[in-house]
């Protein structure tokens, strides 16, 4: 019998627009009276060697726990940090800008969202001044006044405030969380940017208008053709609303891929630990038995100062091996579950290739 | 739990913010009974009056806050209940921690960064129990700790020297050590991570099971009341709007807004699905809509819910008392 495998279609990959390669951050520590007679310089190693690809109309989702660095990953993306090795490429160029205007010709094509809503708008001014200011720093406001009032209503429109009126002359205290997060949105737009980058964008929001923020951003991807990076602690949420999914821990990503594989035939011990230990209603038997099964140690991720040697997962990592604490895994491709899209973990278990 | 006995009774409790015209009611109305040895959830957004609840119900309540009525009944074992809203400073005083204990909202920061941990907690032994030797009083603090995970060397070491799931573990191990009958937990693990706050959860069901409390356990996050909890209480704009069991309620929620909250919750197993959340925004306090709060949101309105509070009580449509709803729809209208 011979087997022939089945006709791939050809997937249309789309363009990529924005691209790290080994991108690595590490923040000095503040040196103390005791560090005065030695040599090494301790820093925190948040990010280390990360590579990421935004792709245009795709969502990627970025999930680890605090302190796993993925909102450095987000600040050195948009250039608020200067990395301390590797390379962020847009549009294949290689881009590293700290302020002036090539800082800002950069911000006019990558934005970011940030967390809170209610601290990323100033409490003394108008809506209208937010995305005034955004339209005229980035060029777009028009002749005169009346094509700026035409674009404020279309950005209004954008993330649906209806009707713009009502919103535009309104301060930020009385608008609702999901409002405001939507005003921080539509000034992102404002700039007409290529790429998002939002930091947690609902986390601080109600849990019941969390997924209006959510759904505007992936219509607004699909409409505007956008590149979003979604980062999140809640790997529910990503598979939701991502295409792809990457999982960081203590600075390194163990594992991505299509976030429908990712989420249900995880393959790093660590996402399987993180989705063993989501909440989930529809596992009622498992009451009374909520310890995580995979976890080893204390359920605290490591010091970053002096990271563990090889995998930095391994001292909670239930199937660690001898070679897991001296070598640091490499990304391993992991056999292709059904719809054709890659899926890899850095992980000693894949060495072979082989499933488990 | 087979005889469902009462530990805590909240009768009619309402909470006001602020005195007459510029006051607005956070709380209205809210009857609720804890039983022993049961963990009650009481889950709502931002706004709906849960925490409120909560320091009301323990007198905790900082001005401008002012309880306008209702009384909590508090059983203890074997004595004779008594209403804790008529206890005298002095009473209050024993009443709390030894009997009822809290454990607060980012509970992690609650602890004094220039005591030992050693310290807090001795200090809580001291003022309850004056009788007690020192040395039968560390013993207490170090059996508690080793209860809640901690080792007992870590007795002496300041709260910046632990990491945020340990400070944690820290205070629900302070509002354990007097034994008292109800813990309220106020959003306990927010800020933890999932993996952390699994740890803890799961310690605190042993625990539960070793000392015999209730838990009254504060969370916007209902998909994790559901795998946790016993029972559920729904609050919408400052009211209850629905009570069942956890199983009951995740399968069969009966008001709308508690199926649209469990509708907000992406799953992890399963098929996708487009989900909506829910229309609008939370109420605002000031300007409650008339009738049923939920109505400017609710897919299912119609005339009556303007115009009328719905009140809480069995459906009809269910014929269990052990749950209740209050709504207008066909069905969920009390019986009688």
């Amino acid at each position: 019998m011979t087997v022939t495998g089945p006709a791939v279609a050809p997937v249309v990959v789309p363009e990529v627009v924005l691209e790290a390669e080994g991108l690595t951050k590490h923040f000095p520590v503040r040196r103390g009276l005791r560090d005065l007679f030695t040599r090494d310089r301790k820093v925190v190693h948040a990010v280390d060697d990360l590579n990421l690809t935004l792709r245009r109309g795709r969502v990627t989702a970025l999930v680890g726990e605090s302190g796993s660095g993925k909102s450095t990953v987000a600040r050195l993306l948009a250039q608020l940090h200067r990395r301390t090795d590797g390379d962020i490429r847009l549009r294949g160029e290689s881009v590293e800008v700290h302020g002036g205007r090539a800082f800002r010709a950069y911000c006019r094509r990558v934005q970011m969202i940030f967390q809170d809503p209610f601290a990323s708008l100033n409490p003394t001014h108008t809506i209208r001044y937010h995305l005034t200011r955004a339209l005229k720093i980035h060029g777009r406001a028009g002749k005169n006044s009346a094509e700026l009032e035409q674009n404020l209503r279309d950005l209004l429109l954008r993330v649906q405030l209806v009707p713009p009126e009502r919103y535009l002359d309104k301060f930020p205290h009385e608008l609702s969380g999901g409002q405001r997060q939507r005003v921080s949105i539509a000034r992102a737009l404002g700039a007409d940017p290529e790429v998002l980058l939002a930091d947690e964008p609902v986390s601080m929001l109600d849990v019941s208008i969390r997924l209006g923020v959510l759904n505007l951003l992936r219509d607004l991807k699909e409409r505007l053709n956008l590149a979003i990076l979604y980062i999140t602690h809640d790997i529910a949420s990503a598979r939701y609303f991502a295409d792809e999914t990457m999982v960081m821990y203590a600075g390194r990503m163990v594992e991505g891929g299509d976030s429908e594989t990712v989420t249900q035939n995880p393959a790093h011990p660590y996402t399987r630990l993180l989705i063993e230990s989501a909440p989930d209603p529809d596992r009622l038997d498992r009451v009374g038995d909520l310890r995580a099964p995979e976890d080893q140690g204390s359920g605290e991720p490591p010091s970053l100062i002096a990271p563990p040697t090889g995998c930095r997962f391994h001292p909670r990592c239930v199937h660690a091996m001898p070679k897991c604490s001296t070598e640091l895994p490499p990304r391993f491709e992991l056999p292709v579950v059904d719809n054709g899209q890659s899926h890899w973990a850095a992980c000693w278990l894949y060495e072979e290739g082989a499933a488990k | 739990m087979s005889v469902k006995e009462p530990v805590l009774e909240i009768k009619d409790f309402s909470v006001d913010y602020g005195l007459g015209d510029q006051g607005v009611q956070a709380v209205r109305d809210v009857t609720l009974t804890l039983h022993r040895g049961e963990v009650l959830g009481l889950a709502g957004e931002s706004g709906s009056g849960k925490s409120t609840l909560a320091y009301g119900v323990t007198r905790l309540l900082p001005p401008p806050g002012v309880i306008s009525g209702g009384s909590v009944i508090y059983h203890p074992p074997g004595g004779d209940p008594y209403d804790v809203m008529a206890l005298t400073d002095h009473e209050l005083r024993a009443f709390r921690w030894a009997e009822t204990s809290i454990v607060f909202q980012g509970a992690m920061n609650s602890l004094n960064p220039v005591h030992k941990v050693s310290t807090q907690m001795l200090d809580v032994i001291k003022a309850h129990e004056p009788d007690l030797s020192p040395q039968a009083r560390t013993a207490r603090a170090q059996e508690m700790l080793k209860l809640v995970g901690i080792s007992a060397d870590r007795m002496d070491a300041y709260p910046h020297q632990l990491s945020g799931g340990m400070r944690q573990r820290v205070m629900i191990g302070m509002a354990l050590v007097l034994q008292p009958q109800v813990v309220i937990m106020d959003e306990p693990t927010t800020a933890l991570d999932v993996v952390m706050q699994r740890q803890i959860l799961a310690q605190l069901v042993e625990l539960r099971e070793r000392l015999g409390f209730s838990v009254l356990f504060i969370t916007h996050d209902l998909s994790l009341l559901v795998e946790f909890s016993d029972r559920i209480a729904i609050m919408y704009g400052g009211r209850i709007v629905e009570e069942a069991k956890s199983a009951d309620l995740y399968k069969d929620s009966l008001h709308p807004y508690s199926e649209g909250l469990l509708k907000s919750f992406p799953a992890l197993r399963g098929p996708r699905r487009e989900l909506s959340g829910i229309p609008g925004s939370p109420p605002d306090l000031r300007g409650m809509p008339s009738g049923c709060s939920f109505h400017p949101r609710c897919p299912h309105a119609f005339d009556r819910c303007s115009d009328e509070v719905p009140l809480l009580g069995i459906p009809s449509a269910r014929n269990d008392p052990s749950r209740s709803v209050a709504c207008w729809l066909p069905g969920r209208v009390p019986v009688g």
